[in-house]
């Protein structure tokens, strides 16, 4: 149970911050002036000659494998819900690190999302 | 049409592109694991458990999917917010009852509408919210 639990720390951890990384490094590259496929090019050039988009992905990767890691483990019933929890931290990320304005609608709405994810995903996988 | 509901339509609907992408690639993956079983955690165990997710095309196919959920993500954070972009993606919880029910016929419990109902009120408030707080540039611009 003790590594599960760790286990599950890590995997927030590397997801939440590979996510802010992530659109920390994709605020710097801008988005795409057209949904075109030069300017996607474009946007993909940029995109990977960026360093934090870089620094994102090796933590993407181990939140992708601790994520495999444990579904192999514990079933999904521990596993979503834990994984729900990104929804709250990931809130409290954009705001802090991110600068994002996160309104008490917003607020609500993640704590919606949160709860009622782990109510669809809790059902019946005992 | 206004610039801010034309914003919300372009974020919303690479949204929609990425949940898709997310769910299909999901479903590959707990198939894929499935079909490996469970890792040891020991070196050789992981080297294995490494190995076998290399050589396994189920493994692949939801690696594929997953390049698609990135590249949506990439390009939707690119202009959105990321408090808005993560909880919008919950809307794929819903998609997925909804197809249970119509297309499994599965029974779905009390506990599960509930819960459904509360993602889809969740993403509804976030989505009444201005998609981008922060300021955003435009590639080539």
């Amino acid at each position: 149970m003790i590594k599960v639990g760790l286990m599950l720390v890590f995997f927030i951890c590397c997801s939440t911050g590979g996510e802010i990384a992530m659109t920390h490094g994709m605020k710097q590259v801008g988005e795409p002036e057209r949904l075109r496929p030069m300017a996607l090019l474009r946007f993909i050039g940029k995109a990977v000659a960026n360093g934090w988009v870089w620094f994102a992905i090796p933590l993407l990767g181990a939140s992708f494998y601790s994520l495999l890691i444990l579904l192999s483990w514990a079933p999904l019933s521990v596993v979503i819900p834990a994984s729900a929890f990104n929804y709250v931290v990931g809130t409290f990320g954009a705001k802090y690190l991110l600068k994002e304005q996160v309104s008490s609608k917003r607020w609500m709405g993640v704590v919606m999302v949160c709860v009622g994810v782990t109510l669809v995903l809790f059902t019946g996988k005992n | 049409m206004s610039a801010a509901q034309r914003l919300r339509i372009k974020t919303l609907s690479v949204v929609l592109v990425m949940v898709v992408c997310a769910n299909l690639g999901d479903l590959m993956l707990k198939r894929g694991m499935l079909q490996i079983g469970a890792v040891q955690i020991s070196a050789p165990g992981i080297w294995h458990a490494l190995l076998s997710t290399i050589h396994n095309g189920t493994i692949w196919l939801g690696i594929l999917f997953l390049i698609g959920f990135t590249f949506c993500y990439m390009t939707a954070v690119s202009w959105a917010d990321y408090s808005y972009v993560m909880p919008a993606g919950a809307f794929g919880y819903a998609i997925q009852t909804a197809l249970a029910v119509m297309i499994l016929h599965e029974a779905v419990t009390t506990q599960r509408w509930v819960g459904v109902v509360l993602i889809v009120t969740g993403v509804l408030l976030v989505g009444q919210t201005h998609p981008s707080t922060t300021q955003t540039k435009v590639v080539g611009s």
